[in-house]
């Protein structure tokens, strides 16, 4: 059974289909990347996936469980997470607090057990630290841990976003442009530590990216949306060879 | 029946005064974006301002309005420039909220100084012998048809200003984007100070009509209907002039209604209840437009 | 791992610092008022200042860790100060003194926080300025309610009505508890300085312990990106609720220790109406929004303030005022905002966690 599988999915503002019959299977394990030109509707997808918007039409499966139309925090314990084209950090806190939210789920413990400083809480605050500093070390931060999270570079918040994204223990990652604003030695690393956790975390990975170096560098198979419709879908190599995703990037002449 | 309208009656003008005001705090928080809570003691300053120049000075009541409507317009842009400005890039409306605060404490420390804390019986502006006109079985009070022509004149102006004038234009466009405005060569500075010269001189009418028809003057006068035209403004759907006018004269009629058929005790409770129910509703008022944030 | 460790204590330390801030004032006033340098006025003026402390921290729990504007925060003290005056003056004779006064605070504080979960459901759907305003009308609401609330009490039990004392229809050995718009006069007078300091003590120790754990962590999550806390699954609305209900049970703490200091306690608008919300709101601000300990240090400051003015005469609220605008503007402009860092002249009010909120991303 696929991992994630769409069918049929769509989604109407106003009188605008920004997403129509979209399909898509992933298995377990792929590493997956969602292409297409400005406006194509590749982060609406993300959207309906993640539960921000509810879809018009179609369903969606994970594990073979439908999760369609339900909300972004369930979505997220069902086990999808993501990271946001347009940063969003918890930008007032420390590195390390951030990833702490995202192992909000994976660790119990009582707000009274908190307020009153008893043995439980030092014990879960230790187990979390723990955890929060292995998966930081993962994108090399570790040295940033008490780093307001505004204050990082561009560079280090995307990757503190997928490191947050990681700490809520999904089956399916997201990614929204994991590469923008990076330079090319920060998209290198970016793709060494996407393979990284893909090996070690045994993550499934669905991405959207511009950058054709981190596409063909690291997707196995991709799907091309143009106006909202699947344009073409296949292995990576194929896919990029098509006349007609050339002519929906590229122009006509 | 008869009671009934003149109950009606009663509320609206009581409303119309409530949405001159709301106006003021709607626009100021359209183009500045912020919750100006010193605009209610506006209206006791343009009150003072009145009293002074007939009650004390016996100059005719033409003067007197027009003095509280400069002058209110003249402290509008003061506060704007001296207690606002400086806070504009603060990062935190919060800050200029309480600036604000600062400035109605100030102003109604002021009016206590000058005027002690004594009300003042305030001279309507109808004289005496006009202050009822008899419509078959209508008696109606003069004030109340004087409020309710003035608001609605003044949202008819205010639109035509807005929509067919060039500062009318730059308003608009600072309320949508102040950093492409600013691009387009509008001077922010001026609009922001135009805003508060026309909201604060609106205060001082609305602080002429409400003394009119409620003739006491104290140092507090403006700062419960400032509050209470606040609530209409959020009603009507905070940024939107209709909205203002509508909002100030459903609370005018529902304060009035409350007052009369439920319990004068309560009438503010029920004030504010429908409000709550209201937002419940319709969480952005009543024309207010829903923003959903992008992802 | 290192780095963590210095970071543990850091965060630690910065809490030990404002409760030994509050020890060390606490005995510096003990010592003041045994060597009799404090004046009968600065001593009446030291449970008014702990209540408004305690609705500092309180209010900063809402505002600053929680990222949402409350103007009703009076209403929640104002149902503490009754709810725990009544209770005291039903069982003023069979109580003693000590557990009828602890009982009074505790149900102060839970009765409030029933009102507050009440009132968080509808009210923290809302978002922004149409939060804030609700808040503002169920605090107005809670204050024109109490003022036509009647209750008394005889041999026959307890009497309620919101019309008048004779609808009441009490026996001629009843006795009135709560009288409309009079409220409640004779509450025993419980409150000092060292149950005012205890009550600040433990509202500060809780709210900060809160602030560095798993909950507080979720309520910030929720204040810096509400959609980014939903994608890892925080649950948006119990960790409102939470904080919002915390707020409320520490306000109403607050307000049995305001009642048990009055020996009338009338529900007038300059004691509980909306005046009130937004003076605990200037402490918070003025304090350096999220800031627990700046919030204390300016509700104590911006209450001595009229009273070391009253030198001045009737300018003193004028100057008051004058100091509240041009504290503002010191602290908030960017230009004098950055001289004082550069000068560090801030220190005093505590840290500022000053990242830059422009917009986020493109």
């Amino acid at each position: 059974m696929a991992l994630l599988e769409i069918n049929q999915l769509s989604i109407q503002f106003g009188g605008l289909r920004a997403v129509d019959d979209f399909n898509l299977t992933v298995e377990k394990g792929d590493l997956y990347g969602l292409i297409g030109p400005n406006g194509a509707g590749k982060t609406t997808v993300f959207n309906l996936l993640t539960g921000e918007y509810k879809p018009t039409e179609g369903v969606i499966r994970l594990d073979g469980k439908d999760i369609t139309g339900r909300p972004a925090i369930e979505i997220n314990r069902e086990g999808i997470a993501r990271t946001f084209q347009n940063i969003r950090l918890f930008r007032q806190q420390s590195v390390l607090d951030n990833v702490k939210i995202g192992l909000h789920n994976q660790y119990v413990c009582s707000p009274a057990a908190a307020i009153f400083r008893l043995p439980s809480y030092y014990a879960v605050e230790k187990q979390m630290n723990e955890k929060a500093m292995e998966l930081l070390s993962v994108f090399d931060l570790e040295g940033e841990a008490d780093t307001i999270s505004a204050n990082l570079p561009y560079g280090k918040q995307r990757k503190l976003e997928i490191a947050r994204a990681m700490a809520t223990n999904p089956k399916l990652l997201l990614l929204d442009e994991p590469a923008a604003g990076m330079n090319p030695n920060e998209t290198e690393e970016l793709m060494a530590d996407i393979r990284y956790i893909r090996e070690n975390f045994d993550m499934t990975i669905l991405l959207i990216e511009h950058d054709m170096r981190l596409v063909a560098g690291i997707c196995e198979k991709l799907t091309v949306l143009n106006f909202g419709r699947i344009l073409t879908q296949g292995e990576t190599k194929e896919v990029l060879k098509d006349p007609e995703v050339i002519k929906a990037y590229l122009g006509d002449d | 029946m008869v009671s009934f309208i003149n109950y009606l009656i009663n509320g609206l003008s009581l409303g119309s005064i409530y949405a001159i005001i709301a106006i003021g705090y709607t626009m100021v928080y359209g183009i500045a974006k912020m919750l100006n809570f010193a605009h209610g003691d506006v209206i006791m300053v343009g009150a003072y301002i009145a009293f002074s120049v007939i009650t004390t000075a016996h100059l005719p009541v033409a003067c007197g309005v027009l003095a509280a409507i400069f002058g209110c317009m003249l402290i509008g842009i003061c506060i704007e420039k001296i207690a606002y400005k400086p806070l504009r890039h603060a990062g935190s409306s919060l800050a200029v909220l309480i600036t604000a605060i600062g400035v109605s404490y100030f102003l109604q420390n002021v009016a206590l100084l000058i005027f002690s804390s004594n009300p003042k019986m305030f001279t309507p502006i109808i004289p005496m012998t006009m202050m009822t006109i008899q419509f078959g079985v209508f008696r109606v009070q003069t004030i109340s048809l004087v409020s309710i022509t003035v608001s609605i004149v003044l949202v008819l102006l205010l639109q035509l200003f807005i929509n067919k004038t060039r500062p009318g234009q730059a308003m608009l466009a600072c309320a949508q984007d102040r950093g492409a405005a600013s691009l387009m060569g509008i001077s922010v500075n001026g609009t922001i100070s135009l805003t508060f010269a026309i909201g604060s001189a609106m205060a001082g009418i609305a602080g002429v009509l409400l003394c009119s028809a409620y003739p006491t003057l104290s140092p507090y006068t403006g700062a419960m209907p400032g509050i209470k035209a606040f609530v209409a403004a959020v009603f009507g759907g905070i940024g939107s002039i209709p909205g203002a006018m509508i909002g100030g004269l459903l609370l005018g009629v529902i304060e009035i209604m409350g007052k009369t058929y439920i319990s004068s005790q309560l009438s503010d409770a029920i004030v504010f209840a429908v409000l709550i129910i209201v937002l419940l509703v319709r969480p952005t008022g009543l024309l207010g437009k829903k923003v959903q944030e992008k992802v | 791992m290192k780095n963590r460790m210095t970071s543990m204590t850091k965060a630690s330390k910065d809490n030990l610092g404002t409760i030994l801030m509050l020890v060390a004032a606490f005995v510096i006033v003990e010592i003041l008022r045994a060597a009799g340098l404090v004046n009968a006025h600065m001593d009446g003026m030291l449970v008014p200042i702990c209540v408004y402390a305690t609705m500092a921290v309180s209010l900063n729990l809402v505002v600053g860790i929680l990222g949402e504007l409350s103007l009703g925060h009076a209403g929640f003290m104002c149902v503490g100060a009754f709810a725990s005056a009544f209770f005291s003056k039903c069982f003023e004779n069979s109580m003693g003194v000590f557990p009828r006064f602890l009982l009074a605070i505790l149900i102060g504080g839970i009765v409030a926080g029933i009102f507050g979960f009440l009132i968080g459901i509808p009210v923290l759907r809302l978002n922004g300025d149409y939060l804030a305003i609700v808040t503002l009308a169920f605090g107005e609401i809670i204050k024109n309610l109490v003022n036509v609330l009647y209750v008394g009490r005889d041999s026959a039990g307890l009497h309620f009505s919101i019309k008048d004392q004779a609808s009441l229809g009490l026996m001629e050995d009843g006795e009135m508890i709560i009288a409309g718009p009079q409220g409640i006069t004779g509450t025993p007078f419980n409150s000092n300085f060292v149950v005012g300091f205890l009550i600040l003590l433990i509202s500060t120790i809780v709210v900060l312990n809160l602030i560095n754990s798993r909950e507080g962590r979720a309520i910030m999550a929720i204040r810096d990106n509400r959609i980014a806390a939903g994608s890892v699954g925080i649950p948006i609305t119990r960790y409102k609720m939470f904080a919002f209900t915390l707020s409320a049970v520490i306000a109403g703490c607050a307000g049995a220790l305001y009642s048990h200091n009055l020996s009338s306690l009338i529900a007038t608008p300059a004691r509980f109406g909306y005046n009130m919300s937004i003076l605990f709101l200037v402490f918070v601000v003025l304090g350096g929004i999220g800031s627990t300990r700046g919030s204390i240090i300016a509700a104590v400051i911006l209450t001595l303030i009229p009273e070391v003015l009253r030198f001045m005469a009737d300018y003193r609220m004028l100057i008051y005022a004058i100091i509240l605008i041009v504290m503002m503007i010191v602290n908030w402009n960017p230009k004098s905002r950055a001289f004082i860092q550069a000068h560090s002249v801030g220190k005093i009010f505590g840290k500022k966690k000053t990242a830059k909120s422009g917009k986020e991303g493109a």
